[in-house]
């Protein structure tokens, strides 16, 4: 290991690297294995599945038990079938693509809004205490409240239902960089103003990383109240000739079409499941970087 | 600062062998002067305050210190409730010195390191680091846990100004250095703590530091870990003839590795009292010669704690 070649031409006494080493390779505890994809898979999968199996079961026993009238609350039987249906005609797909891309757009743009609030209120003290409760107030405001709004302001179109998306989400985005910023740690501060790093270098080294698990729960949050603005925005901002998820969904009601109605409420709710899932892997991820999850009970 | 033998070269690399670009040294004097004119703050140039002017211009360090503190004092708050962390506290440490800082609880000796290190701002006094660079150890290694230790590394280097391409085959020297040549890709909670703490030496001298600055670096890790650190310490800071400030609650560590020990007394923190340690290297923590200096400072040690019960 290291050679002593100072000019003092004092040798090393007696190198201590045999004994680091020795500790080290005691310290270091092996991590359990990686498991192999198919069974991650299942482990993952078998909760889910045994948890979906007992609701329908449960919906089935409740049908069964002719509580209500089939066409008021139809079986399992009957709605899986329609939903199958469905995913066969274009119209449901072209739907969800329509529904998506708004709920992409204004998602990317709270995303946008959020963030430069976010990383102005943290900065700046004056800001923070002039805006700071307010966004907080943003947050726990209905979004529904807004469309009334909206509509009277942007009209029966696209930009109210962006524009209600955008109110929902962007103060959690906010909130979650600010809180990020708020708890980075002290003594990380103090050891990157020791080595040197200054405003902008400090956040972009610093700041900002520390931040972004904090930055992530904030996403998902706001991807939340964004997801539930959308749908709400789309069944009440019909617009004409656009077939959207909210737009089936109202449909369904109009029609008193109940296995449809119940087909389109599952579709939202994976779609929903889907993109939480997207979220959390991101979470994971980062979690397991930084060391905060706990490798053992990792699965 | 000339008689400093392997300042330029390279680390652990024989004088000559990769010679460092000539242009960096310049541009690191002037970086160490801007250190310089930083570290040395007086109260008027935090503009605030109302110290006569005689004490905007600290006394700059003679040549023979590499950091020199003059009457440094430090209140913390205002009116009745402020508390003097130091009280006038002068030190001085000559370049290449191994300086340990001792004192019971409440002497500011961690105060003392964060004005040296620039930190913060002393009430009155001057610190002058007389154009040396000063990199900063904790208790606790204070690694990025989303950086990979290599990456520790290099953003150091990053900071003090090291050229990417250069930034990696630098990171991997220091980590041999600190004999974790194998554990650059790991991230810091997949290392032990004694480990990491050699991740956060490795990085305190990628800042390019003449002069050394911790803060019980070794008081959370077990006691054979300590001792190697100890050998580690002692190999770096005489090879790279650094100025070490090492502050500590331990006598016996403070005896086994400084040149001086000096004594803080405890609110306010004062020197009282100046060791020389005459002892051959390497010394052993439990060796006899290392435990007797240590008892004779202990019993000083335990009479200014008694002074405060009374």
């Amino acid at each position: 290991m290291a050679v002593d070649t100072s000019a003092h031409g004092t040798p090393p006494t007696e190198t201590p690297a045999a004994a680091i080493a020795g500790l080290d390779n005691l310290d270091l505890v092996q991590v359990t294995p990686r498991r192999r994809l198919p069974e991650k898979i299942w482990v993952a999968a078998w909760p889910k599945l045994l948890a979906l199996a007992i609701v329908l079961g449960l919906w089935e026993l409740v049908y069964l038990s002719g509580w209500k009238s089939p066409a008021v609350f139809p079986g399992p039987a009957t709605v899986l079938p329609d939903l199958w249906g469905q995913a066969h005609h274009t119209l449901l797909w072209s739907a969800i693509g329509t529904t998506m891309k708004r709920a992409v757009i204004g998602f990317g743009l709270a995303l946008i809004i959020g963030s430069c609030i976010g990383a102005l209120v943290s900065r700046i003290a004056p800001l923070r205490a002039a805006v700071g409760s307010l966004i907080t107030g943003l947050q726990t405001m209905p979004s529904i409240a807004w469309f009334p709004f909206a509509i009277i302001f942007f009209g029966l179109n696209t930009s109210a239902i962006l524009f209600v998306i955008v109110l929902g989400a962007a103060p959690s985005i906010a909130n979650g960089l600010i809180a990020g910023v708020d708890y980075t740690p002290p003594l990380l501060l103090r050891a990157g103003k020791t080595m040197g790093l200054r405003r902008i270098a400090l956040y972009r080294h610093l700041i900002l990383p520390a931040s972004l698990p904090t930055y992530v729960a904030g996403l998902k949050q706001g991807w939340a109240f964004a997801w539930r603005s959308l749908m709400a925005g789309e069944l009440l901002v019909i617009i004409a000739n656009t077939s959207s998820i909210g737009v089936l969904l109202s449909n369904d009601q109009d029609q008193t079409d109940m296995p449809g109605a119940i087909s389109i409420m599952i579709v939202i709710l994976l779609l929903g499941i889907m993109v939480d899932g997207l979220f959390n892997i991101a979470d994971g991820r980062i979690r397991r970087r930084w060391g905060l999850a706990d490798p053992a009970s990792a699965r | 600062m000339s008689v400093i033998p392997d300042r330029a070269a390279p680390l652990d690399t024989p004088p000559g062998a990769s010679a460092r670009p000539d242009s960096r040294r310049i541009r690191l004097g002037a970086r160490a002067a801007q250190e310089a004119g930083q570290n040395s703050a007086g109260p008027n140039s935090a503009g605030q305050n109302s110290a006569g002017p005689d004490s905007a211009r600290p006394d700059s360090a003679r040549p023979d210190e590499a950091i020199r503190i003059s009457e440094v004092s430090k209140t913390f708050g205002r009116g009745p409730a402020a508390v003097v962390a130091l009280d006038r506290v002068s030190l001085s440490a000559a370049p290449g010195e191994f300086v340990c800082l001792i004192g019971a609880s409440g002497c500011g000796k961690s105060t003392l390191l964060s004005l040296v290190a620039g930190l913060d701002r002393p009430t009155s006094g001057g610190i002058a680091t007389n154009g040396n660079r000063v990199a900063l150890m904790f208790q606790e290694p204070a690694l990025f846990p989303w950086l990979t230790a290599t990456r520790n590394i290099e953003l150091a280097l990053r900071a003090t100004g090291v050229s990417r391409a250069e930034r990696r085959e630098r990171a991997a020297e220091l980590l041999e250095l600190v004999h974790l040549g194998g554990f650059g890709g790991k991230r810091p909670h997949e290392l032990s703590g004694g480990m990491r703490q050699r991740v956060a030496l490795a990085r305190a001298l990628g800042q390019e530091a003449d002069v050394l600055l911790m803060d019980e670096p070794f008081g959370a890790l077990d006691a054979m870990t300590r001792d190697l650190l100890h050998e580690v310490l002692e190999g770096l800071w005489r090879r790279r003839g650094l100025t070490v400030l090492f502050v500590t609650h331990e006598v016996r560590e403070a005896v086994r590795l400084g040149d001086r020990v000096v004594l803080l007394s405890s609110r306010p923190g004062r020197v009282i009292g100046d060791f020389k340690v005459d002892l051959d290297r390497p010394r052993g923590m439990d060796s006899a010669n290392t435990v007797d200096l240590a008892i004779k400072i202990k019993a000083q040690l335990r009479e200014e704690v008694i002074r405060h019960g009374s």
